[in-house]
């Protein structure tokens, strides 16, 4: 074995510090799926009846489908009928009004996570911006920050449940319109079971005042969580959102399948970043989150654009393909993205590109990283149709391996109708040197610290693209997830 | 005070370093010459510390202190600094972010308060014009894409920061012209302090030309087997490394 392999073998205990669990009582809908469950979350939800019609539809096309198995993912058959598809904290009855009203142990668990649910308090980032969070525990929202301020200027920032009451059009106009009932196996599961999620709508020509955030958690064990997001930029508006998520550590493994939907229309932007930072599970692969999500965009409109930013670094597995659907004219479609998978992680994670209108461009930026024994694969797809003339996509994919245990696998598709679309790939694989890392040990930097700056420099390009509030954190991130990947 | 007592190294299992004696005071300059596979850069990587290279007997000790069984990171923290021969490149880091994550990595090892962003960036921009290194090779990934000069001239900003009480210096001068070669001993000889000390480690002559030695050592077979002033150096340049080693035996 050599040298290096040595220094990096020892694949110990990563630490992660959201597995706590917060002793909060559920109510809980029955166990299992049937019908009947799903109208009680539709009851719960107090939804118009068009809705629980579409959940019905689609737990009726479920139950028809197949899981899919395309993925390079390894993991024992999931037991649709053995997890709670409903979970509320049981406080929380009618819906708290202000934050006094919200149960103090759920306050706690936000203050443990560092998500300020307080409006004067801030993310600590070098300029202090506001941030308006809104927060989801298991299948309810718990609250959303700066509510007012944001509608002054229009935008609709709330649960999707508050939105069906009050934007009922505009929820039934755009919802399932990037992402069908029909969609995949998961997708059609979203529809007929999801429980919670944001809602935002810029109107034209705003530039959203602020960050926007949703922060997921999953506490009550054997649920799984469901959500959904819909976000729609008007002409000429812009959106910066992020999602964060954790869970606490459990020995059972717990479903995630979300659907998100964004839709820019002319001139419109949004920028929509990730923190995934699901539990993963432990060392040994017990336990973690099975993260299944859909999410696309849609350049609906003329010189509209959608990018893409995740990091990715927890959930036992993840199969998640955020996509652009480029069908505007000069649309701009960007997916920038860092996986990092250690111990027994799996990740099949990438983009679809998909090239519809005139002078649309593309940019895929990934980094895998792959520590201990996991598996990480990009799965991508650059696709321009006939009529797209001008098309262009960049595509790079590299690849960073910790050890010699851990794999990485790169699957691109390029289909081209259009002989004059010009379409770009790169891809890279390299390990950590034994020299590079003895270099950073003679200058006084500790191996983990080390190895930590070394990935932070790999996945670079990805993590100058978050909004600079996160960036700090991520960068925190990457190092927390390789620890122990190195002995 | 580096010294260096018997000291024998293995490499893969074979034994480099046999037997090799060596002090080096404070305040003064000792150059290892030496031809190939004497043993020269299996010295510089055994004084750092390098995994791989294992001490079978002998002691290295530094300023009263054993340091044969440090770390790499424990060793730089006490003041030992290597210059490399080949500086990696380390892709994505800034040589600003690098030179701060040391400095504060060293701080933190000795128990010091880590610099504020202000101070560290004084010291930087200070000692950077001194070496004639700009602003925007700062920004630049570490050493990625540098020429062979620039990569030894972001050695020698590395070492002016760290403030080492033991430099070693490895092949300094390989894959560097007249001009550059220059321009690197020039901020060597900067450094010189009373309480510094450098070792330098090269295999021609040239380089002692611009970093005057006060003693000069003939590395051969994994031992010391010559010493004397700079003089050494011209009789190695004129009848080549066997005829003076052989006659030293």
């Amino acid at each position: 074995m050599s040298e290096e392999t040595n220094t990096l073998q020892d694949l110990a205990d990563q630490k992660y510090k959201y597995g706590f669990v917060s002793d909060i009582e559920s109510e809980l809908a029955p166990k299992g799926l049937s019908e009947e469950v799903i109208r009680f979350i539709s009851a719960k939800k107090d939804e118009p009846d068009w809705l629980l019609q579409y959940r019905l539809d689609a737990y009726r096309r479920w139950l028809t489908l197949e899981e899919p198995a395309w993925a390079r993912l390894r993991y024992p058959r999931i037991d649709f009928q053995d997890a709670y598809y409903y979970a509320a904290p049981k406080s929380d009855k009618d819906g708290p009004k202000t934050l006094d009203e919200v149960d103090p142990e759920l306050l706690r668990t936000y203050e443990k996570l560092g998500i300020p649910l307080h409006e004067r308090e801030v993310l600590a980032g070098v300029q202090e911006r506001k941030v308006a969070v809104d927060a989801v525990f298991d299948s309810v929202s718990v609250v959303t920050t700066f509510k007012k301020e944001l509608a002054k200027v229009g935008v609709v920032f709330c649960p999707i449940s508050e939105a069906l009451k009050t934007h009922p059009d505009l929820v039934r106009q755009y919802l399932g319109t990037v992402v069908p009932a029909t969609d995949n196996f998961y997708a059609t599961l979203n529809a007929a079971v999801f429980s919670e999620g944001s809602f935002v709508y810029i109107p034209p020509g705003v530039r959203c005042p602020m960050e926007l955030s949703t922060y997921f958690r999953i506490n009550a064990a054997k649920s799984g969580q469901f959500e959904r997001t819909l976000i729609i930029a008007d002409k000429g508006s812009h959106v910066s959102y992020l999602e964060g998520c954790t869970a606490p550590q459990r020995d059972e493994n717990q479903l995630h399948a979300a659907v998100v939907e964004l839709i820019a229309m002319d001139d419109a932007e949004i920028k929509y970043s990730t923190v995934q930072n699901w539990y993963p599970g432990d060392e040994n692969g017990k336990g973690g989150i099975y993260n299944f999500v859909t999410k696309r965009g849609d350049c609906r409109g003329d010189h509209s654009k959608i990018s893409w930013t995740q990091v990715e670094t927890g959930s036992a597995i993840t199969w998640k393909y955020p996509s652009c659907i480029l069908r505007g004219d000069n649309s701009v479609g960007e997916f920038y993205s860092i996986a990092i998978a250690n111990h027994l992680q799996q990740a099949d994670t990438g983009t679809k590109m998909l090239h519809l209108g005139k002078n649309t461009t593309s940019r895929i930026i990934s980094k895998g990283v792959s520590a201990g024994k996991a598996q990480n694969t990009y799965r991508g797809l650059v696709s321009v149709h006939a009529k797209a003339d001008g098309a262009r996509n960049f595509t790079q994919c590299d690849s960073l391996l910790l050890g010699d245990r851990c794999g990485a696998h790169t699957v691109p598709y390029i289909q081209s109708k259009n002989p004059k679309a010009i379409l770009e790939h790169e891809a890279t694989t390299s390990k950590i040197s034994d020299d590079q890392l003895f270099y950073c040990l003679s200058r006084g930097i500790p191996t983990e610290e080390a190895v930590a700056l070394i990935v932070n420099g790999f996945c670079r390009e990805v993590l100058q693209q978050l909004p600079m509030e996160f960036a700090v954190e991520a960068q925190k991130l990457v190092g927390i997830s390789l620890e122990g990947s190195v002995g | 005070m580096l010294e260096i007592k018997d000291l024998h190294v293995n490499v893969h299992g074979k034994e480099i370093l046999k037997g090799l004696s060596l002090k080096v005071p404070p305040g003064e300059v000792h150059a290892i010459m030496g031809p190939n596979g004497a043993g020269k850069s299996t010295t510089s990587y055994t004084l750092a510390g390098r995994a791989g290279y294992e001490v079978t007997s002998g002691e290295i000790g530094f300023h009263g202190e054993d340091v044969t069984a440090l770390s790499p990171e424990e060793r730089a923290a006490r003041g030992i600094f290597l210059a490399f021969q080949y500086p990696m490149e380390i892709p994505g880091v800034t040589s600003m972010n690098f030179l701060k994550t040391a400095m504060n990595s060293q701080a933190k090892l000795r128990g010091e308060p880590e610099l504020d962003a202000a101070q560290f960036l004084r010291r930087v921009r200070a000692a950077a014009k001194e070496l004639n290194i700009s602003e925007e090779m700062l920004k630049r990934p570490l050493n990625v894409g540098f020429s062979g000069g620039e990569k030894k001239r972001n050695e020698t900003l590395q070492m002016a920061l760290l403030k080492p009480r033991l430099a070693i210096l490895d092949e300094m001068d390989s894959g560097l012209d007249i001009d550059a070669m220059k321009l690197v001993a020039e901020g060597v000889n900067k450094l010189r302090a009373p309480d510094r000390s450098f070792l330098v480690i090269t295999h021609y002559q040239r380089l002692l030309d611009y970093i005057t030695p006060d003693v000069i050592h003939i590395l051969s077979d994994g031992k010391i087997v010559l010493s004397g002033d700079k003089s050494l150096a011209l009789q190695l340049e004129e009848k080549g490394y066997d005829a003076v080693i052989n006659k030293a035996a």
